[in-house]
């Protein structure tokens, strides 16, 4: 290692205050300007902060965008989710291949451009996109791959190279992306017009038991998939006991096809730091973490921008808005590529500069959370309805919506619909009315919720978004009859295999096994008796896994078996008595016959 | 209607459980006045003399032959169990499944450091039944109805595990016979 980047590694240690608890930022610092963090960048970083060496080597090991090798100066990250696919993701990616003269998974020998693949980047209302470094190239065509590598070959720095500039916030120069908001209905609550600040002042004139109160009568559950009740969630905090409590707003935005948060976080970045701020008042917290997926890095020197305009409008920082004793901070924390970080006990593991581990509940985070105290996590939408709360009254809020679910949800919509992008509609919209706005056309299948949640077929589209029937954290992915439902289950069944953290051993292994037995399915070697196979293990994944990733993993299969259950039973052929259609003796022999230059006697064709 | 008939067939094994089996001692006459064997290396027949009730199956699939002699068995066997470890999970053999055939072959005759082997020829007389790419486990390939683990199960567990199955009665085995450390 040269002088230069121990020097470089020292210092960012430093800076860091030599701060264990921060090795997600040492790393990703590091990572940054020196492109990898090698093994003996791990020992100095060990023996700077004070930690063993297999500490640091497991957080390199874990997030995607870490790397103890060295990449290109530039990683380009082709999104490979199903909605990318459906636009095209496979032709971008020969394209790229064709430019580079690599392939997905290799660098340039100029050791300048590295090619690889990324599960969705929060970008299916304009795919196939991809990220190079942490620039956004969104509704990527073969002329732009063109354009795009020539202007990497000649300088590697991705910020260059003009792809224009999107629509609202994108456009500011300190965003400068091309990304695209596509807000398209704006709906009561999120994004009515409304004035920053009005909340939070008018939550200080209570007193934080009356907020939280307030935000339990409103009815808010949880926008980020689970639906938890904000408030009872806000109590629990609240009355552990802790000498400090932190709040944390959830933006790590990973389940395939959702993409409000960033849209959210863009346009509405006041209405989800001010919701923080209202929380941090109301269980007695100073300081809230944003947690900021990596794939988002675009936007974290305008949304820095723009806490430090409120904290220079007195909405953040010591005495916020003159109330005494009332200080609260907002940090950014960066993710680094990892789906489970936003399971929230994993996303405290990753904020704790440790892998993005899900830990064991009880304790729950309100009692034990980030560094063992007391701890809300929020999803970015849930701090944006607390605000518009506090600003119109929880009888107005809950007043709004279905009967059981409160409030307005947003929904990121894409796949096989004329107009991908972001609606927002009171709770108990129905997925027919809903699929008539996005202009979807021959829909074969809905995906409600991400491949978390569940596929649901025409029959069912009289079926409305609400707690009580189809709870989604926002994904909408819509499916024509062009679409091979089937080949799309097994992507996300790959999803799942990927970002398991592979500590229960039901997920790691078992999501492998559902997968490998809908390969046979597909591959025309299946039987009827593999559905069942699939529904006891997929039942058995649910019940013994420790986070909701193995909790819901088996969706895709399942709900697909449930509500699709001809297309399996199409590739079913009527197999040998007693054999296991699944075992392919001409395969197995290949290499053998190969190898030996003759011809199975046994098995012939 | 004459006695049952059992068949046994030792695949990519190491001869172990069959020798487990035998280790049934003096309990082998019980046995044959329960049963008739039929293929097996036990009495060294080696084609079915028609339809067995039960076959037991040591060892995993390596082989083409391994999969033919398997198949066989589940044609003409009500009731097939796969016995010890290398029939249950390829065992052994199936250390070589971590590397490509044709590696495990240069290490096996060409490259390993005790190889003597001047004219570097890897067998492949057309006699030799052509490897598979990996070993499977018995019930990769063929439907298997019950597994007695162990490596091999021991003496005792074969012989309650066939009593109990030919006179009809549940298995029950005591924690000795399903304990392996
Ligand atoms: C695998 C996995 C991924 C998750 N990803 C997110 C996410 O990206 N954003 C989010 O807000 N919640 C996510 N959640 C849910 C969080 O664990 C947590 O319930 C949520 O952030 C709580 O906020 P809420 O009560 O406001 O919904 C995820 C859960 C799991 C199991
Ligand atoms: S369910 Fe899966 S992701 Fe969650 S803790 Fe277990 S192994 Fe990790
Ligand atoms: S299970 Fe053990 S005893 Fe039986 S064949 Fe395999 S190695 Fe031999």
């Amino acid at each position: 290692m040269s002088e230069n980047i121990s020097k470089i590694i020292k210092e960012v240690c430093e800076a860091n205050n030599k701060d264990r608890t921060r090795l997600m930022d040492i790393v990703e610092a590091i990572q940054e300007s020196v492109g990898c963090v090698s093994s003996d960048a791990m020992n100095l970083i060990a023996e700077e902060i004070g930690c063993h060496r297999v500490e640091v080597e497991s957080v390199i090991s874990f997030y995607a965008f870490l790397s103890k090798r060295p990449k290109g100066k530039v990683a380009i990250r082709l999104c490979n989710d199903s909605v990318d696919k459906m636009k095209g993701a496979d032709e971008i990616a020969k394209a790229f291949e064709k430019e580079l003269g690599i392939e997905v998974g290799q660098t340039t020998s100029d050791g300048k451009i590295t090619l690889e693949n990324t599960p969705c980047i929060g970008m299916c209302d304009q795919a196939p996109a991809a990220l190079l470094n942490q620039v956004v190239a969104p509704s990527l065509t073969v002329e732009k791959v063109k354009a795009i590598v020539a202007g990497l070959q000649k300088d590697t720095d991705p910020s260059k190279i003009s792809l224009g500039l999107g629509d609202g916030n994108n456009a500011d120069s300190l965003v400068g992306s091309a990304v695209n908001n596509n807000i398209i209905k704006k709906g009561d609550v999120i994004f009515a017009d409304n004035e920053s600040g009005t909340g939070l002042k008018k939550a200080i004139t209570l007193s934080p038991e009356e907020v939280v109160d307030m935000v339990k009568i409103s009815n808010l559950r949880g926008r980020g998939g689970a639906g938890f009740p904000t408030g009872l969630k806000w109590q629990f905090t609240r009355a552990a006991q802790g000498d400090q409590k932190y709040i944390i707003c959830n933006a790590d935005e990973g389940e395939p096809g959702t993409f409000k948060d960033r849209v959210l976080l863009t346009e509405k970045f006041d209405l989800v730091f001010e919701g923080m701020t209202i929380a941090g008042y109301a269980i007695g917290a100073t300081e809230g973490v944003l947690y900021l997926r990596g794939e988002y890095a675009y936007l974290r020197t305008f949304l820095e921008k723009k806490l430090k305009e409120r904290r220079d409008a007195s909405f953040l920082g010591k005495k916020v808005c003159g109330k005494d004793g009332f200080d609260f901070d907002i940090r950014i924390q960066m993710g680094a590529g990892a789906y489970i970080c936003g399971e929230e006990s994993a996303l405290i593991s990753s904020c704790e500069g440790l892998r993005g581990d899900p830990k064991t509940r009880p304790p729950f985070p309100a009692q034990r959370g980030y560094l063992a105290k007391p701890t809300s996590v929020n999803n970015v939408e849930t701090f944006c309805s607390v605000t518009r709360i506090l600003e119109k009254g929880a009888d107005w809020f809950s007043d709004i919506g279905s009967v059981d679910s409160a409030g307005t949800k947003v929904l990121s919509i894409s796949g096989a619909c004329k107009n991908p992008g972001i609606y927002e509609y009171p709770f108990g919209a129905k997925i027919q009315d809903i699929l008539k706005d996005a202009g979807a056309e021959n829909t074969q299948a809905v995906l409600v919720g991400g491949p978390s949640g569940q596929f649901i077929n025409p029959s069912e589209f009289s079926r409305s978004i609400c707690f009580s029937d189809l709870a989604t954290g926002g994904s909408m992915v819509v499916f024509d009859t062009k679409s091979d439902l089937l080949k799309v289950v097994e992507e996300y069944m790959e999803f799942f295999v990927e970002e398991s953290c592979g500590y229960c051993t039901p997920c790691r292994a078992g999501n492998v096994l559902m997968k490998e037995r809908l390969g046979y399915i597909l591959a025309g070697r299946g039987e009827i008796a593999d559905l069942a196979y699939l529904e006891d293990l997929g039942g058995t994944i649910k019940k013994a896994s420790r986070c909701g990733l193995g909790q819901t993993s088996p969706n895709p299969i399942l709900t697909t078996i449930k509500n699709f259950k001809p297309l399996y039973e199409k590739l079913m052929k009527k197999q040998e008595e007693g054999m296991q259609p699944s075992f392919d003796i001409k395969a197995a022999l290949g290499d053998a016959e190969r190898i030996a230059g003759r011809k199975s006697v046994i098995y012939t064709d | 209607m004459g006695k049952p008939k059992i068949a046994t067939a030792s695949l990519a094994g190491c001869f172990g459980c069959h020798m487990s089996l035998l280790d049934i001692d003096d309990r082998i006459l019980k046995l044959v006045e329960l049963v008739d064997f039929d293929k097996s290396p036990i009495d060294d027949i080696k084609k079915f003399s028609g339809r067995c009730l039960v076959g037991l199956i040591e060892g995993g699939c390596a082989n083409e032959e391994n999969v033919h002699n398997l198949k066989e068995f589940r044609k003409h066997c009500d009731i097939l169990i796969s016995v010890g470890d290398c029939a249950i999970n390829g065992g052994l053999p199936a250390m070589r499944n971590v590397m490509p055939l044709k590696e495990c072959l240069d290490e096996a005759y060409l490259n390993g450091p005790t190889v003597y082997n001047p004219e570097g020829i890897v067998p492949s007389d057309k006699e030799l039944p052509l490897l598979l790419d990996k070993v499977y486990p018995c019930h990769h390939v063929v439907k298997i109805d019950y597994y007695l683990p162990g490596c091999p199960p021991s003496a005792d567990t074969l012989w309650e595990a066939l009593v109990a199955l030919l006179n009809n009665k549940p298995l029950e085995l005591p924690y000795e016979l399903i304990k392996y450390d």
